[in-house]
């Protein structure tokens, strides 16, 4: 029988959503990871069993957390408890939480700075990672986006990252710097037409490609405008808050900037403006419909100081076209004294046969709609403040 | 045999209860301690200090005996108490906000 299971970070712990194909009664786990900020969960396209999990703290760095049950248990990868603390070969455990930007001659690149917010130079320093990404044939392949910016990419489970440092390398690191929730990489999106091409985002250096698995990069930021930058055109400097598209056609890219949602119709190449007739086009989620590759969602946010929905309304928009057009989705939604946000991460749908839409907020809750965001209601109303929402469905 | 306390969190994910018993060979220091528990406990290793420079975590503290000893040199010898096992050496969270 299908269902669905939602998994949901929080500054609190993990929580685990599922219900079946009907999407009316959910079950609510308790809390994983009790006290400890989960940025992000994911399950493997390729094994829904797995899922892959970023723990961290301020206090006590970053962890990385994978199962292999749908979410019934937990290890870090390569250092299960009660095993002996050296693998056979001699090489030491407890690398999955080991992030270290690569350096080497052969492979890395040299650890120079990127800009801090007033524009002097910083060095990098990894801080944790925002972003999970599975691969979308290969359980054990992932890909971390981290904060300071970096992509990483683990081949065996999880137990060990390795940076692709082509991106940090690539000529404008120098010049990239923090967003106002630091300088995170979280957005990272794999064409499943063509497997030596991943899109990334950075807050705020912009959009990136890669056509050849990671060696190499370029920025593809053509087309964005951003005041807040001393050339408002600039290759680099764009706060990107979230990139998605559809997997049937990849080369259509949507994108929530900081100010104004965008469209690219060739892989990034260059960018049109779609914002159309939104109330305000600040915002933080984007998402793509399962089965309508031209109907977006966008949650409006009211401006970068006030990082709440206008009026107190919370309101989702959809387009049906791609952009431009776009109309409230109310029903079952708070329509006054809501003054909640909805973060980068925490947008999701399903692929049930009627489109299933997700999101969580800083109020923490997580509201759904079965029926493509014509109606609405909350699953859960009282988690901590929701960081990550990402939908598994289950056949 | 050294005793090591760990705040709530890295008990649970150290999946252990209560305090730490551990062998440390050699001068008893906080590096030989921390070598020791992130030996028999590899799911710490970078959580109470950074991987590469094994410098302490800034959010993190180590006390003994009613003192503070997170900036003592990592080869310092730690107190006899301690490294007779009469007192416990602490790993704590450092309080930050209110």
């Amino acid at each position: 029988m299908s269902g669905v299971r939602v998994l949901v970070g929080t500054r609190k712990g993990a929580f685990i959503l599922t219900s079946d194909a009907k999407r009316e009664k959910w079950q609510v786990s308790s809390p994983h990871f009790a006290g400890w900020e989960m940025y992000h969960l994911k399950g493997s396209p390729a094994d829904p069993n797995r899922i892959y999990a970023s723990q961290s703290s301020s206090w006590f760095g970053q962890i990385i957390q994978r199962s292999d049950d749908g979410g019934k248990t937990w290890h870090q990868p390569g250092t299960p408890p009660g095993e002996p603390t050296t693998a056979p070969d001699g090489t030491p455990k407890g690398e999955s939480n080991k992030f270290v930007y690569d350096t080497s001659p052969e492979t890395g690149k040299p650890l120079t700075t990127h800009q801090f917010y007033d524009g002097t130079p910083r060095p990098w320093e990894f801080k944790r990672v925002w972003h999970l990404e599975p691969s979308l044939t290969d359980p054990d392949t992932v890909y971390a986006g981290v904060e300071d910016a970096a992509l990483f990419r683990s081949t065996d489970g999880g137990k060990t990252w390795h940076e692709l440092a082509g991106l940090r390398g690539h000529g404008s690191g120098d010049k990239w710097a923090p967003g106002a929730g630091g300088m995170c990489l979280h957005t990272i999106l794999l064409d499943p037409s063509n497997p030596a091409r991943i899109f990334i985002a950075i807050s705020s250096a912009g959009a990136f490609r890669t056509d050849d698995a990671g060696k190499t990069w370029r920025p593809i930021n053509r087309g964005l405008h951003s005041q807040y930058i001393p050339d408002p055109t600039a290759e680099i400097g764009h706060c990107v808050h979230r990139i998605a598209f559809h997997r049937s056609r990849p080369d259509v890219l949507f994108m929530q900037k900081h100010w104004d949602v965008m469209r690219s119709d060739n892989a990034g190449d260059s960018w049109q403006e779609i914002s159309g007739n939104l109330p305000t086009d600040f915002g933080f989620a984007i998402d793509v419909h399962a089965h309508e590759p031209n109907t977006i969602y966008v949650v409006p946010i009211k401006s970068d100081s006030e990082h709440f929905p206008l009026e107190g309304k919370l309101r989702v928009y959809r387009s049906r076209s791609g952009g431009n057009e776009w109309e409230a989705l109310t029903k079952g939604l708070p329509q006054s004294d809501c003054y909640v946000n909805v973060l980068r991460d925490a947008m999701a749908v399903d692929s049930l046969d009627k489109c299933g839409i997700y999101f969580g907020t800083t109020g923490g809750q997580v509201y759904a709609s079965a029926d493509s965001g014509d109606t609405w209601a909350p699953i859960v109303r009282d988690l901590p403040a929701v960081v990550s929402v990402e939908v598994q469905t289950l056949s | 045999m050294i005793r090591i306390t760990l705040p709530p969190h890295l008990r649970k994910l150290a999946r252990i209860d209560g305090e730490i018993k551990i062998d440390v060979v050699g001068q008893v220091t906080q590096r030989a301690v921390l070598d020791a528990l992130e030996a028999r406990y590899p799911m710490l290793c970078g959580t109470i200090r950074d991987h590469v420079t094994q410098k302490r975590r800034a959010f993190v503290r180590f006390f003994a005996c009613g003192e503070d000893l997170s900036h003592e040199a990592p080869d310092a010898p730690l107190p006899g108490a301690v490294a007779t096992g009469a007192e416990p050496f602490m790993i704590v969270g450092a309080i930050a906000g209110g």
